[in-house]
């Protein structure tokens, strides 16, 4: 008996032998609720360096072209951001941003 | 004996050849267009120790893969087996081909069996000669080939030609021919 | 059979593979050796040597490596093939199950051989029967001439796309796979790819132009449905194996079936087995009929699918049927692992027929002529006796 309450495809209607034939497909499959803490990305005191985004397993680091200047001035030409969507709530980034740019707070629902 | 299908089983120590003779025997047959089959007593072979080996050669299919145990033909290519190892089942007016220096009433004597047909030939002193080293596998199928003209030997010629480098071939068909010369049939 | 087509030579049950795989073209070999399935892939190893077979033979370090090559080269659309006994077998089976779930049409030639322990590298079809839940196709072969034939068509119904299962074609170890006998081998192997092409893969292929994931996980709600697909594929393969088998008798006139016959009219009394013992079975009643005893002799060349139906029809005129298994299955209801299958075929069926469950030629134990008449007499007294059912197999040959 299927535990979902929606109706899954037959044997007839699946690939043989379990291939998944359509590439890229996890798109279609958020998995944001499965947070218990989300990663909130301090854009005053991120440098840029892509390190969130080189270990991001997912990957749910978001690099926007979108101009960001900071109070003290500074200004970049790219903002990162997380996808909310897809990060599970792991805390890779969290733990390896070299600036402690990534605040990392309880999910409230 | 009825031609029409003879068994064969072949006596020799591990590393003398006996295998390789009942396979050569049997493709030979086949060439001939007849059904053979030939396989060995198959055990963990070791150099020197007795080996048995088997070739069916028939007129019509061959469906049995029993070993042999009531043969037509027992072939014994080393004379230092015990004869307790090979005698056992041959049928009566079978032939019993031994590579001996022995003469043929000497081998009655010891065999003590006056129902069956021997044939000698001292294939050791020939595969000394013409290969200068024992190996007599070859010249017991020249012997074969005349007391139990079953295959002819042009197609054994051919089955050793498929099996030896050229050279080695040409001399163990030597051996073979003058074995068949030199056999002694009682 | 065109005679020109074909040259007669003599050759093993596993020089006959060998060749098959020569004509087929595979592209793939990874095997590791065993006795008796040596010499299979010496042989196509001096095939690639000598230039008569353009393929990649992968030296593995294992049995399981082998057959993890054969389904990764599977996956990647090559024509492949591997060959085993025994414990070599064994060591494959949780690949048996890869292979076959990832619906790759691998195929393997199997020496038949007794399992370990005590070591016996001699003959018996415990290694087959024990892979009998595996979903591979199992054709059992009788002479060489079937071996070559059998691989030939192992790849037409494996590679069918209604089918895409792994098949094996197994023969005994030493009493076939050692034993030279007469074999009709295509004279060029053009004949053998008409019959079997090689075409674009019909099956899920790792191409980087159209990417894949094979060998995911399925959770309970998905697993199931992946099973019951191969349930479908092997109940479509009798169909698909009868029009291989046609086929290629069509073509080549040598003719094969799911079970083959001897004797079959007069007989009451019926002795099914399988492999090589079968030609010692047809030899035993030829000289039961000279004494006078008509008994019929039944083949099950294919095991997998287990053909209940053509059975059904040549044994519901017998009133006794010895089934003669070479493999135990330790207790089972009834030992031998045919005979169970027997059983349940005549209950299925509503057989009225007695039902004598032998085991012989255990760790190749000779089993000759005579052996198969003693058995016949020994159903005869028991049937007279009133057993229907023999209570458990009967151990032929054993020292009580």
């Amino acid at each position: 008996m299927s535990s979902s309450t929606k109706r899954l495809a037959s044997w007839r209607e699946i690939p043989i032998g379990g291939a998944i034939t359509e590439p890229g497909n996890s798109v279609k499959r958020p998995t944001g609720d499965w947070r218990v803490f989300k990663p909130v990305i301090n854009q005053e005191r991120c440098v840029r360096c892509y390190l969130c985004w080189v270990f991001c397993p997912e990957p749910a680091i978001k690099i926007l072209d979108k101009p960001y200047k900071t109070a003290s001035g500074r200004e970049w030409k790219v903002t990162f951001e997380v996808d909310y969507d897809f990060c599970k709530g792991c805390g890779i980034c969290v733990e390896e941003c070299p600036v402690k740019a990534i605040d990392f707070i309880e999910e409230v629902k | 004996m009825d031609l029409k299908r003879v068994e064969i089983r072949w006596h020799g120590r591990g590393g003398q050849g006996a295998v390789t003779a009942s396979m050569i025997l049997a493709e030979a047959a086949i060439y001939q267009g007849k059904y053979a089959q030939a396989f060995p007593e198959f055990g963990a072979e070791r150099r020197g120790a007795p080996v048995r080996a088997y070739t069916r050669i028939s007129e019509k299919p061959i469906f049995s893969r029993a070993p042999i145990i009531e043969p037509d033909v027992v072939v014994v290519l080393d004379p230092s087996l015990d004869k307790s190892l090979y005698i056992g089942g041959l049928k009566s007016n079978g032939v019993l081909i031994i590579n001996t220096r022995k003469s043929v009433s000497d081998i009655v004597k010891d065999i003590g069996r006056s129902d069956i047909k021997i044939a000698r030939v001292d294939a050791t002193k020939i595969a000394l000669e013409v290969l200068k080293a024992p190996f007599v596998n070859m010249a017991m199928l020249g012997a074969v080939a005349k007391a139990v003209p079953i295959v002819d030997t042009t197609y054994i010629e051919e089955a050793i030609k498929e099996n030896f480098r050229p050279k080695v071939a040409e001399a163990n068909i030597q051996a073979m021919r003058r074995a068949f010369n030199e056999v002694e049939i009682s | 059979m065109e005679k020109d087509l074909w040259i007669r030579i003599p050759l093993s049950s596993n020089y006959a593979a060998a060749y098959a795989v020569k004509d087929v073209d595979v592209d793939v070999v990874a095997a590791y050796p065993i006795t008796p399935q040596t010499t299979v892939v010496e042989k196509i190893a001096e095939f690639i040597a000598n230039g008569e077979l353009n393929a990649e033979m992968i030296h593995v370090e294992s049995e399981h490596s082998a057959l993890s090559a054969c389904i990764g080269a599977s996956a990647a659309g090559a024509r492949v093939f591997t060959a085993t006994s025994a414990q070599g077998l064994e060591l494959m089976h949780e690949m048996l199950h890869i292979a076959s779930g990832l619906r790759l049409p691998i195929v393997m030639a199997i020496a038949a051989r007794a399992l370990s322990a005590p070591l016996s590298i001699w003959g018996d079809y415990s290694d087959v029967m024990n892979t009998r839940d595996s979903s591979w196709i199992t054709i059992i072969a009788s002479t060489a001439q079937e071996v070559y034939d059998s691989i030939i068509q192992a790849y037409k119904v494996a590679e069918n796309p209604d089918i895409l299962l792994p098949v094996m074609v197994a023969y005994d170890g030493f009493t076939m796979s050692h034993t030279y006998e007469p074999v009709y081998v295509a004279r060029d192997r053009s004949i053998i790819l008409d019959y079997v092409p090689k075409k674009r893969p019909s099956w899920n292929v790792l191409d980087v132009e159209k990417p894949i994931t094979m060998g995911v996980v399925a959770n309970p709600d998905w697993y199931y449905e992946f099973k019951y697909q191969q349930v479908v594929a092997m109940e479509k393969s009798p169909e698909v194996l009868k029009e291989a088998f046609q086929e290629f008798e069509k073509r080549f006139g040598r003719s094969y079936g799911f079970i083959e016959t001897y004797n079959l009219e007069n007989s009451k009394i019926g002795i099914l087995t399988y492999g090589g013992l079968y030609g010692t079975v047809t030899e035993a009643i030829d000289y039961m009929k000279k004494m006078g005893m008509n008994v019929a002799a039944i083949r099950l060349r294919v095991f997998r699918p287990f053909p209940y139906e053509e059975l059904l029809k040549v044994v519901k005129n017998l009133e006794a049927l010895i089934v003669i298994d070479r493999a135990i299955s330790f207790g089972a209801t009834l030992e031998g692992p045919v005979a169970m299958e027997l059983a349940t075929m005549a209950y299925k069926k509503g057989l009225d027929i007695a039902l004598h469950s032998y085991i012989a030629s255990i760790g190749q134990r000779t089993v000759t002529e005579e052996d198969v008449i003693a058995i016949v007499k020994n159903t005869t007294a028991l049937l007279e006796k009133g057993v229907k059912v023999t209570e458990k197999s009967i151990y032929w040959g054993v020292r009580l």
